[in-house]
This record gives structure tokens, C-alpha cells and sequence, in this order.
């Protein structure tokens, strides 16, 4: 009877420890595989940020199309030029998919709950950022299908779009340990709402939808100047439309190390905090 | 004053009571087409230079108006988003029971996104005239540009309101922004529709909303151009969204609220 019931599989979405160790990365694992599981369940809050990117792209690609017959502009085609508008999002959304699934956790009391197992609080975090940053993945390799079935010349090669994908699990880890943070200080998904015109002005306000040198607007030039999205897009852009321009890929580096020591520093003292109160 | 128009007065103050005193709810319908506004005003400037694109103002005008429709469409988006949390709080089945008209209720929502609507486009105006926005009509043409883009806050909430009416879910926001996101950008928004070609060629050149954009940036300098086929179009909308609307009306009603 006691061996029927350690045996016996854990009811869907329960996680049991026990039945397959204790150790971190276990733990991790277990707890991504429920929050992927728990993403993939809900079509209608990871569709649109699968679908609107690819709209705005198919529209964007096609409207814009003149505009590569602007002196330098440095593509033939506008849709080789604004694909990487569909990895930006695709990490941007991780932003709040790691961040309300934490939320959901807090809210519900998973979390507290957590602190009376075996289980390590750090592991809940770990593994919401985990698998937000798997779905960013496999939306990536989406778009990467799509650019290579309508044309786009990955001018870096097939080493340069493992270097892109790489790049946008990056950026989505980046994004995700900001959407953590926010979620572990707040626990409301109010707050991670209230952030997400900050990300969607971060990426509008950048060298998104043209190039720097060709911005007339020294207001805007100056404005993408500073903003750190113009890095992350630049570097992902040049290995899709240049090729391998080591100074571009840096400066994403650089940006995404920073954002990324930010948000893990972020996640680690506010999960300290919220696990004393608990 | 009739009883549905109180109502419906009371309805939409407290939905712009709401939109003022809760920052989740005001913050998107702010933020968002100042967002777009700027980068694209800001961003796509030499776009005005391409061969071809022959608007007698800057290329900030002409993206000017893309964000003034924008702005009043997707503030009736926004106020299908309270509908759906009217529903989920409970709120809307209280206020189906309080009103003898429930028609009041939609034009309660449809009174404050239209007020709601003049006052963004007031602050987009202004933002606009701080990068440079050229006004080269007369004062009725300007006063029609304003009057046709807040025409898409009206026809933005009945379609809005017909989809929450009926899904009474904000769940279900998506399946309500896409078509209207979808219409919009597929508009000549970037460059005038001569310059499109292929298939968003054919589709723009047949979306009602090309119409209203192109009669808005003539109006804006003083070239009003295709005035006729834009409240045809406006008129057309109207006229399919307020079945829409009515009857998402009485499907709530059916349901119970």
C-alpha cells in the first residue's frame, strides 16, 4: 500500500520531490516542466505574442519596402532588416511570462508553500525563468523557419544563426530576470502590467525601424543612443544583414551581461526578502 | 431628459472616473500612441525623401494622423477591456438590472471613450507640435480631420463592445484587438499608397480605414482629397457596428449579464 502510493504519479501540475531526488538542477527541471506545461496550457496568453510580431512583420515587411531605396540603407530587402523585430518580442514577452507565472505562484501561495519542502525557493525562480526562456526559443526557431522559407540571407551563416539564437535566449533570459524581479518585489501583476509600456517604448524608441545613421531626428538619434535596445538589436541584425561585426556583437554582449547581473542581483535580494517574510 | 440618456451619462462618467483615478487603466491609453508616435515620427524621417512620396508637410505630419486614428481606435479597444472586467466583477450584471434601457449602457461607454478620445488627441497634438507637426488647412479642415478620427473612437468601442458583450471574458482581448490592429496597419501608413505594391496594395486600396487616413492627411494641409468615400466609409462602419453592438447588447442580456 505505502509502495502503491510512492509510486504512484503525481496528479498534474502537483510536484512531488520525492519521486525523483532532491538535488537543484532536479528540482529545476521539475519545476520548468510545470511552468511550461502551465504557459503551453493558456493558447490565448502566448498566441498574440507569437502572432503580433508576425503581423506586424508580414505588414512592416511589405509597407516599408520603399524605404531600402534610401541612400545607405544597408539592406535590399526591409524584411531581413525588421526580422529581428520578431526576437525582440519574443523576449520582451518573456518578460511577463516569467513574471506573472511568479505572480500566479506568490498569489496562490505556491511560493509559501514551497518554503516547507525540500524544494529551494531559488529553484521556483530559476525554473519560471527557465521556461519562459524555452518558449522564447521555440518561437526563435519559428522565426528563424519563417526568415529562411521567405528568403532572408543570414549573412553570418548557419553558424551566425546559432550565434542569433543564442543572442535571443540571452536577451529573453535578460528580459525575464527583470520580469522575475518585479514580480518577487511587487506579487502583483499589476506592476508587471505597468512595465510592459516601458519595454514596448524601449523598443519603438530605438534603431528598430531604421538604422542610426540614417535617423534624421537628432532628438531620436540621441534617444537610441542611450537606450540599451538599440544594442541588443543592432548585434542580433548585424549577424542576419552584415554578417560577423565583432564591435556590434560586443556592445550587445556588454548590455545584456549588465542587464542580466541587474536582474539576477534583483531576483536573488528580493527572494531573500519575501522568503524572511514568509 | 430621458431616463437612457442619465444613464447612460452615469455610465460614462464613471468609466472616465475610472480611467482618471485608476493608473493601470489611464496609463496604456497614454502612453502607448505617444509611444508610436514618437518612434515612428522620429525614426522614419527620411522616409519622406523616398521617390515618389509627394505630401506637401513633413513626414511628421504625415505619420501625425495614423497616430490621431490610431489613438481613438484603440481607445475603444481599451474600453472593451472594462466592459470585460464589468462582467467579471460582477458590476455589469448589477448595472443590466439598474437600467430600463440597456442600450444606455453602450452609449455610456461610447459618451466617455469619445470624450476620452478628444482628450488624447488633444495631448497627441500637442507632443505632435513639439516634434514638428505642420497644420496647413484651414480651421474647417482641421476641425473635420479631428472630427473623422474621433468618428474611429465611436467605431472602435461598438466593435469593441459587440466582441465583450458577447465574450465577457478579457481573456478573450486578443480576438478584439487583432482585427482592429490588423485594419489599421493595413492602412498606408507609412507611405502613401502609391508607393505599396504587391498584395497590401490591393488590400489597403479596399480597407475603409486607407479611406479615412487619406481624407485625414489632405484635410490636415489643406488638399482635401476623397472627403466623400471617407463618411461613406465612416457611415458603412457605423452603420455594421451598431448592429454588432446592439445586438452583443442582447446577447449579455440573454445571458443574464
Amino acid at each position: 500500500m505505502t509502495s502503491a502510493t510512492a509510486t504512484a504519479p503525481a496528479p498534474q501540475g502537483v510536484v512531488n520531490p520525492h519521486a525523483v531526488g532532491t538535488s537543484l538542477p532536479h528540482q529545476v527541471l521539475l519545476l520548468a516542466r510545470r511552468s511550461i506545461r502551465g504557459a503551453l496550457s493558456s493558447p490565448a496568453g502566448y498566441m498574440p505574442g507569437i502572432v503580433m510580431p508576425l503581423m506586424l512583420l508580414t505588414i512592416n515587411s511589405s509597407a516599408m519596402q520603399r524605404s531600402t531605396s534610401i541612400p545607405g540603407f544597408p539592406a535590399d530587402r526591409f524584411l531581413d532588416f525588421i526580422i529581428v523585430i520578431t526576437f525582440m518580442q519574443a523576449a520582451l514577452f518573456a518578460t511577463s511570462s516569467a513574471g506573472l507565472g511568479l505572480v500566479r505562484d506568490i498569489e496562490s501561495g505556491f511560493l509559501d508553500r514551497l518554503a516547507l519542502t525540500p524544494m529551494r525557493a531559488g529553484a521556483l525562480v530559476v525554473a519560471q525563468i527557465s521556461g519562459a526562456i524555452v518558449i522564447a526559443m521555440g518561437a526563435s526557431l519559428l522565426y528563424v523557419t519563417i526568415g529562411l522559407v521567405t528568403g532572408v540571407d543570414f549573412h553570418a551563416g548557419f553558424l551566425g544563426v546559432l550565434a542569433l539564437l543564442g543572442l535571443a535566449a540571452w536577451t529573453a533570459l535578460a528580459f525575464a530576470t527583470i520580469g522575475a524581479w518585479i514580480a518577487l518585489r511587487s506579487g502583483e501583476s499589476e506592476a508587471l502590467q505597468g512595465i510592459f509600456p516601458l519595454l514596448f517604448a524601449s523598443l519603438f524608441l530605438s534603431t528598430l525601424n531604421m538604422p542610426r545613421e540614417l535617423i534624421q531626428a537628432d532628438w531620436f538619434a540621441a534617444i537610441t543612443r542611450v537606450n540599451p535596445v538599440s544594442y541588443m538589436i543592432d548585434g542580433m541584425r548585424s549577424l542576419i544583414i552584415t554578417g560577423w561585426v565583432p564591435r556590434m556583437l560586443l556592445e550587445d554582449v556588454l548590455v545584456l551581461v549588465v542587464i542580466t547581473a541587474i536582474g539576477v542581483s534583483g531576483c536573488a535580494r528580493a527572494l531573500r526578502r519575501r522568503m524572511a517574510k514568509a | 431628459m430621458s431616463t437612457t440618456f442619465r444613464a447612460a451619462r452615469a455610465i460614462a462618467w464613471r468609466h472616465l472616473y475610472k480611467w482618471i483615478s485608476v493608473p493601470a487603466n489611464f496609463m496604456p491609453t497614454f502612453i502607448f500612441p505617444l509611444i508610436f508616435f514618437t518612434g515612428f515620427a522620429g525614426a522614419l524621417g527620411r522616409v519622406g525623401e523616398i521617390p515618389g512620396f509627394d505630401y506637401p508637410a513633413n513626414y511628421t505630419t504625415w505619420i501625425f494622423v495614423f497616430s490621431l486614428l490610431q489613438t481613438c481606435l484603440f481607445g475603444g479597444l481599451a474600453t472593451g477591456f472594462t466592459i470585460a472586467g464589468d462582467f467579471q466583477s460582477g458590476f455589469a450584471r448589477r448595472l443590466m438590472l439598474a437600467v430600463a434601457d440597456r442600450n444606455a449602457i453602450l452609449y455610456g461607454y461610447m459618451l466617455s471613450t469619445f470624450l476620452r478620445a478628444a482628450l488624447m488627441s488633444g495631448i497627441v497634438t500637442g507632443v505632435a507640435f513639439i516634434a514638428g507637426l505642420e497644420m496647413l488647412g484651414s480651421v474647417g479642415e482641421i476641425v473635420g480631420m479631428y472630427l473623422l478620427s474621433l468618428s474611429l473612437s465611436l467605431i472602435g468601442t461598438m466593435w469593441a463592445a459587440g466582441v465583450m458583450f458577447r465574450a465577457r471574458d478579457p481573456q478573450l482581448g486578443p480576438a478584439m484587438q487583432i482585427p482592429m490592429f490588423i485594419a489599421i496597419f493595413l492602412a498606408p501608413v507609412y507611405v502613401p499608397l502609391a508607393l505599396l505594391s504587391g498584395w497590401l496594395h490591393a488590400v489597403a486600396r479596399v480597407n475603409p480605414v486607407s479611406h479615412i487616413m487619406g481624407a485625414g492627411r489632405g484635410l490636415l494641409v489643406g488638399q482635401p482629397d476623397d472627403i466623400g468615400l471617407a463618411l461613406v466609409s465612416v457611415a458603412v462602419l457605423f452603420a455594421l457596428l451598431a448592429v454588432w453592438a446592439i445586438t452583443g447588447v442582447r446577447s449579455a442580456e440573454r445571458a443574464g449579464g
